[in-house]
This record gives structure tokens, C-alpha cells and sequence, in this order.
């Protein structure tokens, strides 16, 4: 008798007796069913928040360079006291790079604070204003959604030109054109030159709560000091960004006058980082989430293995008749191995409908979560194996049975 | 031709403590075709004897040939393989499948030896049309008398066309009339040629055999032809019926 004949055989066997038994396979089932909604919503919680965050960052670019005294992540509060002694960043710097850097496509200063902003009587609070150049376009990768962005022009002359997200736009323009108008900054006079496309949040921040003006004159109005935050590199060729990177680090060292010995005074930030340093993060979390919601698998495994010793207890006599006709030990294990099997697999998938179903409310009142066919294939995977596992020790002391004891119980 | 050999078999357990010695130093010898019937109270060894001829057990010493092959050092899985292809087992309680109809129960013999499922629920249906019940196919054993139970058990056991049919008291749960149908169709089978053991304390049932090997003490006591249903029987002890049946209420 062949192997999967004998699954055919074993799995209308096991439907048989599920059939015959319906309340109590209903019940042995409940404990596999919670098991596996809750690692299943547990997966799609954590898959939910990967690809929000991923979202989230993708505004950043994965091929954009963050250049600045910070690195994006501290090991520890040492660490970010020493990069605040490290020498500034300055426009000067930037505009070296720009020159030198052969593996760039853009290369945008940039110096960004909160304030606020009027238009007539209306203001509008904790807006960011970006001083900048029209590099940033490309590494920012924002749009302009009406009028135009800053010109090299509106730079080297110093313009009081703003271009405002969408958000500015609508607070303090409301249903009016704000193309040609012009708001304060700082008590300074701006006149705007576009609006933005909109954008999103990030992190729960609006990218589009924002104002972009030209550095030279962000510099000069609004933040009075020549320092500036950071500057965005964007590499030319996405397939080569380690070499980018290292042309960029190294033409750096040369701008800071770095000699070999010293190391870096300066940091580059990858939206890489993040993304790592983030799956990190929800790493521990779905270990810790699965370790706990696993007990609840557990607990499901082992009630399947109490109702399946059970189950060969009250069949003794079957197994014996089956023995005696010439069913092989193989045959028996696999026979009740599938009725374990079958059990959790049916309250595999019965879970992964209540899972569903919550996957859905959640998303729709708390926050991303999403069902990935592979957690959907992980899920049923699962409940078969627990079921192989826990339906084990019962399905060997089947086959082990001896023919002629087995005949004689009642 | 023979189909049985025992040498020398001897059979003990332990219980608790203590050894049992269920058979003592057995040999006997059975040819293809006889009709055999096995008689002893109970401790005899009978039942021991008849689990060793259906390779449900191996003893503990001795040797076993069954059609021209040595079954009594064999493996689980082995003698599982034997029992398939040799042996067609009749019980007293009929042992059938409680949620499976007749043809699945007449074909489960057929699905253990691989036989693909038309050719096995064809065989099935003949098997069951043989012993009577060609309109009961679909009838689970709850829906069957019990004559009827036992003769989808000695269809499950003819199925597989085995070298030997093993009945253990196999009217023991029937009134004597449906007894008696069952007899006359084990009686039929014989005739047929099949080579048929027949485990039983009952006389009458005994004497439809040709041959009856009486044990006691877990020793071949008598093996004799039985005579003929008419003729008075005294068996080797030297018991008369009405002592055997006297015997067989204790």
C-alpha cells in the first residue's frame, strides 16, 4: 500500500470519525483556533507597521544621503554629546561637494526650524521653513503641484521667494490662490512662488505642514547664523550606492581637513538605517509577541493530544480489527496522525478567518495590519504541524498496539 | 498439501510475577482443505493456539510454517502483511467498522493490500453477493441482523481469497437457528475448498468439522476425525457431551 494511498485512506478515516464526534471535535478544535488567531493577528500587526513604516520613510529615498554632525541613531548619550563638539556643517561644504562629487545627481544644502507664519490676520504655527536650493527637488523628491520651485537664480540673488506645502496653503489661504501673494516669516516678507504637492505624513508629522525658501536668504532672514543643518546627496546610480557613499565620505574628510588617523567628525544617514534600525526594533517585538502567542498554540496542541489519546482509547478495538486484517504500524500512525492533522487544520483555517475578519476591524479603527499570504500559508503550516506534533505520541502508542490486546478490550 | 505447521511451539507469558504457560511443546500439522475444529475449556491454550495460527502473536518457542514460509520469527509488520494475504479472520462479535457500510468493511482487507478501488470495490461486491448480502451493501452494521453482521465478516475474511479462515466461536452472539445458517455456510465454503479453523466449545458447532483437536493445559489432548453429526461423539477424555457442556457453563 502505496503512501498517499494510505493519506486517502487515513484522511476519509479521520473524516469519519470527526463526523461521528462533531462536539467534541468542535471543542478540541476551539483551543487550536485561538492559537492560531492570535499569532496570526500578531503577524499582521507586525507586517502592518513594517510596510506603514516603510511608507513612512520611503518620503526619505532610498538613494539620498543625509550628511550631518548627528547620527540618525545614538548608541548612547556620550555618543550624541561628542557629535554635538564636532565641527558644523556649512553652506561652504556643500557647495565643494556639489563641484567634486562625480557619483551625484544633486547635492542640496539644507537648514530647517519651526515657526510660525502670517498671511493678513491669519497665522499658522510650528510650520517648518526649509532654507535651501533648488537642488532639493531632486533629493527630496517633493513635486510641485502649482506655480514653479526656487531657481539657482532666486539663490545666488538671495530672493524672499517661498514655495508652501499644502497644508500652509490651505490654512492660511483657504479657497484663495496663493500663487503671487506674499506672508511673513520672521517679520520678513515672502512672496510665493508655488505650492507643493501633497505629501503625507511621516511619523505622524505632515510633510506638507512646510515652507521652502532659498538658503541664502533662509540664512540671512530667518536663522542668522552660517551653519547650516544637513545636506542631501543623491547618487546618481541607485546600483551603485556604496560607492557613492565612500566618494562622498571621503571628499568630506578632505572638506574637514581630516587627517587619516582621525576619524569621521561628520555623519551619513541612509533611510537604509532606519529601515534597519527599525526592523531591529519590531524584530524583539514579534519574538516576544510570538513566544507568548505560541502559548496559546501550546495550550491548543495539548488539548488536541488529550482528545486524541482519547480517541485511540475508545478505538482500541478498531485498531485491533484493523491490525488483524493487515494494517502495518505505519498505517495506523499515519491514520491517526491525519486526524490530528485534519482537526488542527480545520481550526487553522477557521482561525484564519476570525483573523481576517479582526485583521480588517483593526485596520479600519487602530492601525495598519495586514494578512500576507505568507502569513496565511505560515498560519496553516502551523496548525498542521501542531497537529502532526501533538497527535503523535497518541498515534505511535496506536501503532504499537498489540493485535491480540487490542481485540480483547471492550 | 500442507498449509500449517507448528514444531514444537510453546507459548509463555509473565504475569505479574509468575510465568504462564499458555502452550506446551505444541506440533501439529494442517493440510490445505481441511475443515478443523479446536475445542478446549477455557485456559486450554486454545485461544493462544488460534492468536499463533493467525500470526496475531509469535511464540516463544517453537517453529511456524504457513503455506512454505517461516512466520514465527517475523516482525509487526511483517506478520501485519501475512495476516492481509493469508488469513481471513471470522470473531464471535463480528468486529466490524461501526461507521463504515458493508463494502467499505468487505474492502478494507483489499485498501491494507493495495488493490486499486475499482478492483477492490468489484471483489468487495462479489465477496458480499457469495455469502448472501448483494442487497445490503450500503447498510452500516447497525442496520444489520446479526447473521447478517457475520456474514459481511466472513465476506471481509473471504475477500482477499486467503490461504486460511480463522473463526473464533463464530456463532457465539447468534441464536442457533442464524448459528446454524452461518455453519451451513462455512460448511459450503469447505466444500469449495477453503481451508477452514474453527475455534469453539460447543459440540454441536464442532462437529461440523472434519477434524477436531481438543487441548488442555495448553496440550494437544486428542486430534481425531469427528464423526459424523449423527453418530454419539465421545471425545478423548472421555467426556460425553452433556459433560462438555457442563464444563462449558463454568
Amino acid at each position: 500500500m502505496n503512501l498517499f494511498s494510505e493519506l486517502r485512506e487515513g484522511l476519509g478515516i479521520s473524516l469519519d470519525a470527526l463526523r461521528a464526534n462533531k462536539l467534541r471535535s468542535a471543542l478540541a478544535t476551539l483551543g487550536i483556533v485561538m492559537g492560531i488567531v492570535t499569532v496570526t493577528l500578531m503577524g499582521a500587526a507586525i507586517n502592518g507597521l513594517n510596510q506603514a513604516f516603510i511608507r513612512n520613510v520611503s518620503s526619505l529615498g532610498a538613494d539620498v544621503f543625509y550628511v550631518s554632525r548627528f547620527k540618525w541613531f545614538n548608541n548612547s548619550y556620550q555618543d550624541w554629546l561628542s557629535m554635538r563638539r564636532r565641527p558644523p556643517i556649512t553652506l561652504a561644504q556643500a557647495e565643494t561637494l556639489a563641484r567634486r562629487l562625480t557619483l551625484a545627481q544633486a547635492v542640496a544644502p539644507e537648514a530647517s526650524i519651526e515657526a510660525s507664519v502670517q498671511f493678513g490676520t491669519r497665522s499658522a504655527g510650528g510650520v517648518d521653513i526649509i532654507g535651501t536650493t533648488e537642488a532639493y527637488l531632486q533629493t527630496s523628491g517633493v513635486d510641485v503641484a502649482d506655480g514653479r520651485f526656487l531657481t539657482a537664480g532666486d539663490g545666488e540673488s538671495a530672493q524672499p521667494v517661498c514655495v508652501i506645502g499644502s497644508d500652509v496653503a490651505t490654512n492660511l489661504f483657504r479657497d484663495e490662490s496663493p500663487l503671487g501673494r506674499r506672508l511673513r516669516i520672521a517679520e520678513h516678507s515672502f512672496l510665493v512662488v508655488g505650492v507643493l504637492q501633497k505629501q503625507g505624513l511621516m511619523f505622524g508629522n505632515s510633510l506638507d505642514n512646510r515652507i521652502i525658501v532659498p538658503l541664502q536668504a533662509f540664512l540671512r532672514e530667518v536663522w542668522s547664523q552660517p551653519d547650516i543643518d544637513e545636506i542631501l546627496v543623491k547618487a546618481a546610480d541607485t546600483a551603485h550606492l556604496d560607492e557613492a557613499r565612500e566618494e562622498l565620505r571621503q571628499v568630506m574628510r578632505h572638506v574637514r581637513h581630516l587627517r587619516p588617523e582621525q576619524p569621521d567628525d561628520f555623519s551619513i544617514n541612509q533611510q537604509e538605517q532606519i529601515v534597519a534600525w527599525f526592523h531591529a526594533q519590531t524584530a524583539v517585538i514579534a519574538l516576544v509577541g510570538l513566544c507568548v502567542t505560541s502559548l496559546a498554540l501550546l495550550v491548543g496542541g495539548i488539548g488536541i493530544m488529550n482528545i486524541m489519546f482519547v480517541s485511540v482509547a475508545e478505538r482500541t478495538r478498531e485498531i485491533g480489527v484493523r491490525k488483524a486484517i493487515g494494517a502495518r504500524r505505519r498505517t495506523i500512525l499515519l491514520q491517526f496522525l491525519m486526524e490530528a492533522a485534519t482537526i488542527c487544520f480545520g481550526g487553522g483555517m477557521i482561525g484564519l478567518g476570525i483573523a481576517w475578519g479582526a485583521t480588517r476591524l483593526v485596520r479600519y479603527w487602530l492601525f495598519p495590519a495586514s494578512l500576507s499570504p505568507v502569513i496565511v500559508l505560515l498560519a496553516m503550516l502551523v496548525s498542521v504541524m501542531t497537529g502532526v506534533i501533538s497527535g503523535f505520541l497518541p498515534a505511535w502508542r496506536a501503532a504499537r498496539m498489540d493485535p491480540v490486546e487490542a481485540l480483547r478490550s471492550e | 498439501m500442507t498449509l500449517i505447521r507448528l514444531q514444537n511451539i510453546s507459548r509463555r507469558y509473565r504475569m505479574g510475577g509468575e510465568t504462564v504457560h499458555a502452550l506446551r511443546d505444541v506440533s501439529l500439522e494442517i493440510r490445505r482443505g481441511e475443515y478443523v475444529a479446536i475445542m478446549g475449556p477455557s485456559g486450554s491454550g486454545k485461544s493462544t493456539l488460534m492468536n499463533l495460527l493467525g500470526c496475531l502473536d509469535t511464540p516463544s518457542e517453537g517453529s511456524y510454517e504457513l503455506n512454505g514460509v517461516r512466520v514465527s520469527e517475523m516482525d509487526d509488520d511483517q506478520l501485519a502483511e501475512i495476516r492481509n494475504r493469508e488469513i481471513g479472520f471470522v470473531f464471535q462479535t463480528f468486529n466490524l467498522l461501526a461507521r463504515a457500510n458493508a463494502l467499505h468493511n468487505v474492502e478494507l482487507p483489499l485498501i491494507y493490500a493495495g488493490v486499486p478501488v475499482h478492483e477492490r470495490r468489484r471483489l468487495a461486491r462479489e465477496a458480499l453477493a457469495r455469502v448472501g448480502l448483494a442487497d445490503r451493501l450500503q447498510h452500516k452494521p447497525n442496520e444489520l441482523s446479526g447473521g447478517q453482521r457475520q456474514r459481511v465478516a466472513i465476506a471481509r475474511a473471504l475477500v482477499n481469497q486467503p490461504s486460511l479462515l480463522l473463526a473464533d466461536e463464530p456463532t457465539g452472539n447468534l441464536d442457533s437457528r442464524t448459528g446454524n445458517e452461518i455453519m451451513a455456510l462455512f460448511d459450503e465454503l469447505s466444500r469449495l475448498g477453503n481451508t477452514i479453523l474453527l475455534v469453539t466449545h460447543e459440540e454441536d458447532i464442532a462437529r461440523h468439522a472434519h477434524r477436531i483437536i481438543r487441548l488442555r493445559d495448553g496440550r494437544i489432548a486428542s486430534d481425531e476425525a469427528a464423526q459424523s453429526p449423527r453418530t454419539t461423539f465421545r471425545g478423548a477424555d472421555g467426556a460425553n457431551p452433556g459433560g462438555n457442556r457442563q464444563r462449558m457453563v463454568e
